[in-house]
């Protein structure tokens, strides 16, 4: 592409990663001091490190039941809406559907609605109307990852449909041709080229599912309770245990920058579309 | 080209799980909305009222001054982190050493929960204890109060909000970015045309559904934002960052108010609804009909 200056780009990028680090490093400072030297004059440099709040958090099998459901809960609801997602924005973009510039407006809507006024209403839905006999959705995972498709699977859909509707239908149509089924097409064609957007909207779903808190904290008691849910436990009213709020932060960001690193190798994935379009 | 049978197929799973979890308990809130229902307050009982909640609001200063501010806060955010996150996108297409692990660390903010980012910005900007405050009165002589400042508390809402959720804009846009044919970049630089030339006339036009998408999430994102104003300000000072997401929390759980709560959501809903119908039929459906 253009000219450019690679010393500078790496400059400008270290400046913009202390931007970003900073909060994380403060929070990692937060979580290393006692109580008490909260409440002091700031400095930027840590002095000592206090690590009995690390200590507190990983003993505590709670809380490693809540990081596994967290885990289960965003990585199924990621996989699930994206699934879903590819197979619907597919059908938007090659089929000429009735009304279906509206179906694709009305997911949107569903991300919209304000949560604190719909917990009531989710919260008769998964205790007494989707209910099996005894089953209930009420604290299950599934219950969880069935809830978090209301507001990630608009996103998902709103974030890959341009990607798929940038991939030429021309592709589909010689591929049709050549004899190959619509599963064949959605397989061979369209998703290695629709790479990069289904990582993003994996990548970014999953964060959505992970960092949720409000519908975590209304329709979970035990079970299926999840990590940012088990941390704010220590947000009281009586006061915030800041230095076991933030190791468990900290703590989180682990697992989460394992899916990320893994997941986001495969955006730049697609930089062949120019030559596959020959 | 196939069947459009196969085509419902595909979309139907998508449609049954946003019925059973969208449009039940839309419907049910749009009917406590026309109820007068407080069910720890004095009379318990769900009671019909007609339109008088929505009566009610409209001469609400409150939430009209909630409203208010957050399209404020809307604004200044979701395009602040468009241009920010469009420029990076474009940073990251082009090569540098380190570039892997700048990208990620670029995308870090996102994977803190935002109750996470409320609490540290807290205690990042708390005047006398926070770092930030600290060191704009030692270097710049600046004063800065959340606690007491409108001003400096909606700045710091909108900064936070900035880096907690460019990250975002700058995945979406770049995955744009990199599945964009190249030859009309090529065929546009042969028939020498500048830099801001080929931007207008080109990458916008192509990534504009991309953009548009990404405004929409954004900004209703901004208009439901919780947890992590509550966790910076409280909504304070005063009202001045209490935005509609917050204040339809502070009726519906100290106050128990549903009925009325469910009336403003009903509201907000719609001014969303309709502030995205307009934006997406003026810029997005024009050019969608064209291509199908």
């Amino acid at each position: 592409m253009q000219k450019n200056n690679p010393v500078l780009m790496t400059l400008l990028w270290i400046l913009l990663s202390l931007a970003t680090l900073f909060p994380i490093y403060w929070l990692f400072v937060i979580s290393v001091k006692p109580a008490v030297d909260l409440f002091t004059t700031p400095s930027i440099i840590l002095e000592k490190v206090y690590w009995a709040n690390y200590a507190k958090v990983l003993t505590d099998t709670t809380l490693r039941r809540y990081m596994i459901n967290s885990l289960i809960i965003s990585s199924g609801n990621a996989l699930l809406v994206t699934t879903l997602a590819f197979m619907a924005c597919y059908a938007l973009s090659r089929y000429n559907l009735a009304g279906k510039e509206n179906i694709f407006f009305w997911t949107i809507t569903n991300r919209m609605a304000p949560a604190a006024v719909f917990l009531l209403p989710f919260f008769l839905l998964f205790t007494q109307v989707f209910a099996i006999g005894d089953y209930k959705l009420y604290d299950t995972r599934i219950g969880m990852i069935l809830l978090y498709c209301t507001f990630n699977l608009p996103f998902a859909i709103w974030t890959l449909r341009p990607t798929i509707d940038g991939i030429p239908r021309e592709l589909d149509e010689a591929a049709t041709v050549d004899g190959a089924s619509t599963w064949q097409v959605i397989r061979e064609v369209v998703f290695p080229l629709a790479r990069p957007g289904l990582a993003v909207t994996l990548i970014l779903t999953w964060v959505f599912a992970w960092n949720e808190f409000l519908l975590a904290a209304t329709l979970t008691s035990f079970n299926a309770r999840t990590i940012t849910t088990g941390l704010s436990e220590y947000v009281t009213t009586t006061g915030t245990e800041w230095g076991t709020m933030a190791s468990i932060a900290i703590i989180t960001l682990i697992p989460a920058l394992i899916v990320f690193t893994v997941v986001q190798r495969h955006i730049i994935a697609g930089l062949t579309f120019g030559a596959v379009k020959e | 080209m196939g069947s459009n049978r196969t085509g419902w197929l595909l979309l139907a799973p998508t449609l049954i799980i946003l019925g059973g979890f969208g449009i039940v308990p839309f419907i049910y809130v749009l009917w406590v909305s026309f109820h007068q229902w407080n069910p720890f307050g004095a009379n318990p009982a769900m009671i019909y009222n007609g339109a008088d909640n929505f009566r009610r609001l409209v001469f609400d200063t409150e939430f009209l001054q909630s409203v208010w501010f957050t399209m404020q806060f809307g604004f200044f955010a979701v395009v602040s982190e468009i241009v920010i996150g469009y420029l990076l996108a474009q940073l990251l297409m082009r090569d540098f050493p380190g570039k892997s692990i700048f990208r990620t660390i670029h995308t870090l903010p996102l994977i803190v929960a935002p109750i996470v980012v409320g609490s540290v910005w807290r205690l990042m900007t708390t005047p006398s204890i926070g770092i930030i405050p600290y060191y704009l009165n030692h270097w710049f002589g600046y004063q800065m109060n959340i606690g007491s400042s409108a001003t400096a508390a909606f700045v710091t809402t909108v900064v936070m909000d900035i880096w907690h959720w460019t990250p975002l804009v700058t995945l979406t846009l770049l995955a744009a970015i990199v599945g964009l044919p190249k030859d009309p970049f090529e065929q546009a630089q042969i028939d020498g045309a500048n830099r801001w030339q080929i931007f207008w006339h080109i990458t916008l036009p192509m990534i504009r559904p991309a953009i548009l998408a990404t405004v929409f999430i954004r900004l209703m994102d901004a208009l439901r934002t919780v947890d992590e104003i509550w966790m910076l300000t409280g909504g304070g000072p005063g009202a001045a960052t209490r935005y509609v997401g917050l204040h339809i929390w502070k009726i519906v759980f100290p106050k128990t108010d549903y009925g009325y709560g469910s009336a403003i959501s009903v509201i907000v809903l719609y001014l969303t609804l309709v502030m995205c119908w307009l934006l997406y039929v003026g810029l997005v459906a024009p050019r969608v009909k064209r291509s199908t």
